[in-house]
């Protein structure tokens, strides 16, 4: 049943990226990559990390994405011109990808030791509690250092953004 | 039907596996679109497949320090957003286009 | 039983109960806003226009389904179905009551008790941006853009105040999941003041009670923050070139992200399934006497009705209060009922207060709005954490 779900939510995470690169409207590129974004989350879910895979939907997917929504929105950016050369490119460069896919997966399969499998529920530990305790007591300077660069970053935006006063 | 060899669970390998992917497909993304904003949009994927790969290590170390590393990544990859979209704006206001091309007076 | 068909049980019983409300909402808040305005509401369609949801639901399934030649085919139709996904699931993780036995089943009143409940919610409506956001770019039409983009843009910027109105009583409760927050609601001061979160020390979480309610307006759309739909603002706003099922499918997931938060608001601050005093005095027989009254007043007024239909539906009406009123003296029904009864009122009030105040209250401009936001409501908000932080720090 995790095999499962695992390999249903990696194929919709693998089929939007893809779309994200072929696409040619920006729009849709950003559309997949939420799709991206909620199915990695479910992947988390089952890596037993329940706070990432809510912090990911609302930074990530809920903010961030929506952020690029909206430029894309207010920009009116056009559909993409595609260059017309370089066919031949692509007749003859995806079946390479995939053989060069292939070859790694096998040689990582071969070469590292066998993982063990992913159970959910075993990882008990990806509970806001715990991370709590971690990141409040471990890692308590980069968290305030982040804030300070979250700090930065706003008021760089404004700065760049802004109107010109004349 | 004779029953798939699916294993009842997904190996750790699996999430590696895809997490080189998507990373891939950023990459692929990053070098070959043309318009600012798709390209901004593959760094992102890019991101998002190394939070999956630590999350994947923090599994196998059973810790939850990967969990954190992986907060931070967020982190930073919003304020990096929000500051790469207000340039992005700033450069369309100037030269009206979006494709990286033709911001190029510094060549030659 | 087996876990799953216990699941899918429950599911189906909640959405059925669900629309149901959802229905029946639309015809409270006609008829509220009506006799606010001095007037009476639907009373054509049956009893005192209680069919009128019925006759809403034939009308719009059965009106034409346009699909207009210049809109963006894909986003048009994925824009109603992610509003309503994304407002509709949000059900799954609230709690309607304790736990109850129904012969040899043992089961919560909940679909699933997620220990990052509120967590889960707060992403659920973060994600419910993107239907608003692209059925006004779908539409390519500059209102329903605008009203799309100033509604995606208000929503997010009260979901800000909204979080850190959440995160100051889970600063108190100490805990993300659902119904542990109503169990650290229970118990009694003085053994008479419930211990709600409005009421609870170290700080009573009055103010973040109202920025809740407050940001919670905005984050539906309700008046007076309903400019982006107004429709003498912008034409319809964001759904303006939608008809039939999709608008209402938008026009549902505006009533369930009301009931939504409503409900997130009861058990983050009013305490949930939690009675109001303690059993000792008398609190079992509450509903009991509300609905005697209720049933008593309907009686009375069937003997001396207004219209004349009014002889036949009243009394009956009033026999089926009283019927209620009974049921929830037997034990064993009680036990089921009774905080559903606490819980519903308590979401009554609430969803009342949405429907008293869309009746009385102009609507803000957009600056006037996003400046509250940002100007009064964001800083309010910190500084409500930040004083419940350091008085729990400091006991």
């Amino acid at each position: 049943m995790d095999a499962i779900l695992f390999l249903l939510f990696a194929a919709i995470a693998v089929v939007c990226a893809i779309n994200l690169v072929l696409q040619s409207h920006p729009i849709s590129s950003a559309l997949s990559l939420v799709g991206v974004m909620g199915s990695l989350a479910v992947l988390y879910l089952l890596l037993g990390g329940e706070f990432i895979a809510m912090a990911q939907l609302i930074v990530y997917a809920g903010a961030i994405m929506v952020l690029f929504i909206f430029v894309i929105m207010l920009l009116n950016a056009g559909t993409e011109l595609r260059s017309k050369r370089h066919l031949w490119g692509m007749y003859a460069g995806i079946p390479m990808l995939l053989a060069l896919v292939g070859v790694v997966a096998y040689i990582v399969r071969d070469v590292l030791p066998a993982s063990g499998a992913v159970v959910f529920g075993s990882f008990q530990h990806g509970n806001p509690e715990d991370i709590g305790k971690n990141l409040f007591v471990n890692y308590l300077l980069p968290f305030e250092v982040t804030s300070v660069l979250i700090l930065v970053a706003i008021i760089g935006a404004i700065v760049l953004a802004r109107k010109e006063v004349d | 039907m004779p029953p798939l060899p699916i294993p009842e669970a997904a190996p750790l390998s699996w999430y590696l596996i895809l997490s080189a992917v998507l990373f891939a497909l950023g990459v692929a993304g990053f070098l070959f679109r043309r318009n600012i904003i798709t390209v901004f949009m593959s760094i992102e994927l890019m991101l998002n497949a190394v939070n999956l790969s630590f999350v994947s290590f923090s599994y196998k170390l059973k810790q939850n320090d990967g969990h954190i590393f992986s907060f931070f990544v967020m982190v930073v990859a919003a304020a990096e957003a929000a500051v790469g979209l207000a340039i992005i704006l700033t450069v369309f206001k100037n030269r009206q286009t979006l494709e990286i091309d033709e911001v190029s007076s510094l060549k030659n | 039983m087996n876990f799953l068909v216990l699941s899918l049980i429950k599911a189906a019983v909640v959405a059925f109960v669900l629309m149901t409300t959802l229905a029946y909402l639309q015809w409270i808040e006609r008829k509220v806003i009506a006799h606010i305005q001095l007037r009476v509401g639907p009373r054509r369609v049956g009893p005192h226009g209680l069919l009128q949801p019925l006759a809403d639901v034939i009308k719009l399934l059965t009106k034409e389904d346009m699909l207009p030649s210049h809109v963006n085919k894909v986003f048009y139709f994925l824009a109603p179905f992610i509003a309503v996904f994304f407002a509709l699931i949000a059900i799954s993780v609230i709690p309607f009551g304790g736990e109850i036995s129904i012969g040899p089943i043992k089961t919560a009143m909940q679909l699933t008790d997620l220990n990052i409940g509120v967590l889960f919610i707060l992403g659920l409506s973060g994600m419910g941006v993107y239907g608003v956001a692209l059925a006004g770019w779908a539409s390519n039409n500059k209102y329903a853009l605008l009203g799309g983009l100033r509604s995606s843009a208000q929503m997010i910027s009260y979901e800000l105040p909204m979080a850190m109105a959440i995160a100051a009583p889970l600063l108190m409760l100490n805990t993300l999941s659902f119904r542990q927050l109503v169990d650290a609601q229970g118990g009694y001061y003085f053994g008479i003041i419930p211990r709600w979160a409005v009421f609870q020390g170290p700080f009573p979480q009055i103010i973040s009670f109202f920025l809740f309610v407050i940001a919670a307006f905005a984050e539906t759309n309700r008046v007076p923050f309903d400019l982006p739909e107004a429709e003498n603002e912008l034409v319809a706003g964001f759904h303006t070139e939608y008809s039939s099922m999709k608008f209402a499918a938008f026009f549902m997931a505006e009533y369930a992200n009301m009931v939504t938060v409503s409900c997130v608001a009861t058990l983050l601050f009013l305490g949930g399934w939690q009675p109001l005093f303690p059993a000792e005095y008398g609190s079992k027989f509450i509903p009991t006497l509300i609905f005697l009254l209720g049933g008593a007043i309907c009686l009375f007024h069937g003997f001396n009705p207004v219209r004349p239909l009014d002889r036949i539906t009243l009394p009956v009406a009033g026999i089926v209060f009283i019927g209620i009123g009974a049921a929830f003296l037997i034990p064993i029904v009680a036990t089921i009922l009774l905080p559903l009864f606490w819980f519903s009122a308590k979401v009554g009030v609430i969803l009342f207060l949405y429907i008293w105040i869309r009746g009385t209250l102009p609507r803000f401009r957009y600056d006037q709005l996003m400046n509250f936001a940002w100007t009064f409501m964001f800083p309010v908000a910190i500084a409500n954490l930040f004083i419940t932080g350091l008085l729990v720090a400091l006991t």
